[in-house]
């Protein structure tokens, strides 16, 4: 199977998530004993597809316009339909970011084909490749097939895979090949304006070695003290599941998960959190991971190491005795 | 303005999920359904639009007859009128299937603009939007922060990952995925819940509507995920489980 990754950057910056990507790519090219590709695509960025280039990969495409610079739908589309008629892959695979959510789907259209989007894995079995993603908010799993005929376009969630285990190239660097594409400005409907940060990030999530995290079961922000106070004992800080910020409960920057910080802490313990895909991607990667919630089948006990089943405001208040005892001991 | 809004009828948070016979959906007879908390957002956001501009909102929904009644929560919260385009069998739809079964419904409205949720929470493809847009011939944008209408264009603040915002400029008539947060939803009050009752609901069957049912891909099956962690699920009184918790915090996992 000849596969194509569209890696992504921006201000010629990665975002390592491509990497991870890379790192899916690379395996499926050696179980299909294929060939695999990788686009660096936008402006002023030969020297992100040079570094690309030293990763265990046949070629490296680099698509660069002036009308590339900054990301717009149009663009990005217009530009990789072109490179993707033209390399003829069988399948595309890119990193499941909010860039990619904004123009995989209208590319994949545009080619009059469709895309399995936040892939958690995938299996090769019997010359079919299988791809797993969640739905019901992680509370199930699918088995997806592609239909119809190639190029099939498919994207892995952040920390679906390892990017430290993208090999290297055996015999120093694959070629780079620069890739020219037809984009007119008229072409080209959004007007990218300034990029910003809503506010200095007054808390650093991803330095704190214990979280207190809290989610929809916390049910009122006057409940949140407890919490709170638990971190306070445990010498942690405190931080919250998306609805929780949404609600203005907890300030934005406190939020972990897919919009929010990435974290991996060595204790990560989830009040009241039911552990959806969005979450669980920001923390997964904690050393061990505690939940409380009332539901057995809520899917933070998928990645839970201690999981108790049932109401937060009883055990909560339970540990924060237990706590202040054995610190007055 | 002439606004469209798709709302999804999905299973409640809280129902027991059960899979089908046949294992390509869920059983749906037992459970009860709500409307996608992300459309929601969207919804009130077209809302608040009318409120400021002045116009129509059409509250959109694909799927079985029951999705009706999440059309009539959104009359009853404001939108003037609804379609269903009604397909027992919705849920065989792939992305592509469904966006384009959407297109061909609303073809003739000439939307100046369309809102979807971000995604639905149950089967989370996240890509009706961007492809009704393309299928419309439309500009985009997703994951939506502010609206801002200004003669026949929008300045829309974008989220981007880790803390990043972006401001982007867009003509209408136009495409926008919302996302969640972006504003409070309303309740619907006794009077919108009565005024409902007399706005119109269009039907329009879906498998009238010519579109092609070519999937791009099938779901071969649904199933609940294999865990990949041990969870030591810990029992008792509220003081016996923190007692142990603590203990295995301290002693087991070493992190206290």
């Amino acid at each position: 199977m000849n596969i194509l990754v569209i890696t992504e950057q921006r201000e010629a910056k990665w975002n390592k998530v491509s990497f991870e990507t890379l790192a899916a790519a690379q395996q499926i090219a050696q179980q299909t004993k294929g060939t695999l590709s990788a686009i660096v695509i936008g402006k002023g960025v030969a020297a992100l597809a040079d570094e690309l280039a030293g990763c265990q990969l046949d070629e490296v495409l680099l698509v660069e316009h002036d009308l590339l610079d900054q990301y717009t739908p149009d663009g990005f589309t217009i530009a990789l339909r072109q490179v993707i008629e033209s390399a003829k892959p069988d399948l595309v695979l890119l990193p499941h970011t909010y860039q990619v959510r904004d123009f995989a789907p209208k590319l994949a259209a545009s080619l009059g084909k469709g895309m399995i989007g936040d892939c958690i894995s995938h299996r090769y079995e019997n010359g079919k490749l299988v791809f797993v993603r969640q739905m019901f908010q992680g509370r199930t799993a699918a088995d997806v097939v592609f239909a119809g005929d190639a190029p099939w376009i498919a994207s892995f969630q952040a920390g679906a895979f390892r990017a430290d285990l993208v090999a290297k190239h055996a015999s120093g660097k694959a070629p780079v090949k620069a890739v020219s594409v037809n984009l007119a400005p008229g072409e080209i409907r959004t007007k990218p304006l300034e990029l910003f940060r809503e506010a200095k990030q007054a808390v650093d999530l991803t330095q704190a070695p214990i979280l207190i995290s809290i989610g929809r079961g916390i049910k009122a922000p006057e409940n949140i003290q407890l919490a709170e106070k638990l971190a306070k004992l445990m010498g942690g800080e405190i931080c919250a599941s998306r609805p929780i910020c949404d609600e203005g409960w907890l300030p934005m920057d406190r939020q972990i998960g897919s919009s929010g910080q990435t974290v991996a802490p060595k204790l990560y313990f989830a009040l009241g959190i039911s552990g959806a895909i969005q979450h669980v991607v920001g923390m997964k990667g904690s050393r061990t991971i505690a939940a409380i919630n009332k539901d057995q089948n809520a899917p933070i006990f998928e990645v839970a190491d201690y999981g108790v089943v049932g109401d937060l405001f009883e055990i909560v208040p339970a540990l924060i005795e237990e706590l202040e005892k054995s610190k007055s001991s | 303005m002439k606004i469209g809004v798709c709302v999804k009828q999905v299973p409640a948070k809280d129902a027991p999920l059960a899979i089908s016979e046949g294992g390509a959906w869920i059983r749906e007879s037992d459970i009860g359904f709500e409307t996608n908390e992300p459309d929601s957002f969207a919804l009130e956001e077209a809302l608040r639009l009318k409120e400021k501009h002045g116009g129509e909102v059409v509250a959109i929904s694909m799927g079985p007859d029951r999705a009706k009644q999440t059309i009539k929560e959104a009359l009853a919260k404001g939108a003037d009128r609804g379609i269903h385009v009604a397909d027992a069998e919705f849920f065989k739809l792939d992305p592509l299937g469904s966006a384009r079964s959407l297109a061909a419904a609303i073809q003739g409205e000439n939307f100046d603009l369309i809102l979807t949720g971000l995604q639905s929470d149950d089967q989370g493809f996240g890509q009706t939007g961007v492809l009704l847009a393309e299928l419309l011939g439309r500009a985009h944008a997703t994951i939506i922060m502010q609206i801002e209408v200004t003669d026949a264009r929008m300045k829309l603040k974008r989220e981007l990952e880790a803390g990043w915002f972006q401001w982007v400029e867009l003509p209408l008539p136009a495409v926008l995925s919302i996302q969640s947060g972006i504003n409070k939803p309303r309740y619907a009050t006794l009077k919108g819940i009565m005024a409902a009752k007399k706005k119109e609901i269009a039907t329009v069957d879906r498998k009238s509507l010519g579109v092609s049912d070519a999937p791009t891909q099938r779901v071969e099956h649904i199933y609940v995920p294999q865990k990949t962690k041990k969870t030591e699920f810990i029992t008792g009184q509220p003081k016996e489980i923190a007692a142990k918790l603590i203990e295995k915090l301290k002693h087991e996992a070493r992190v206290l």
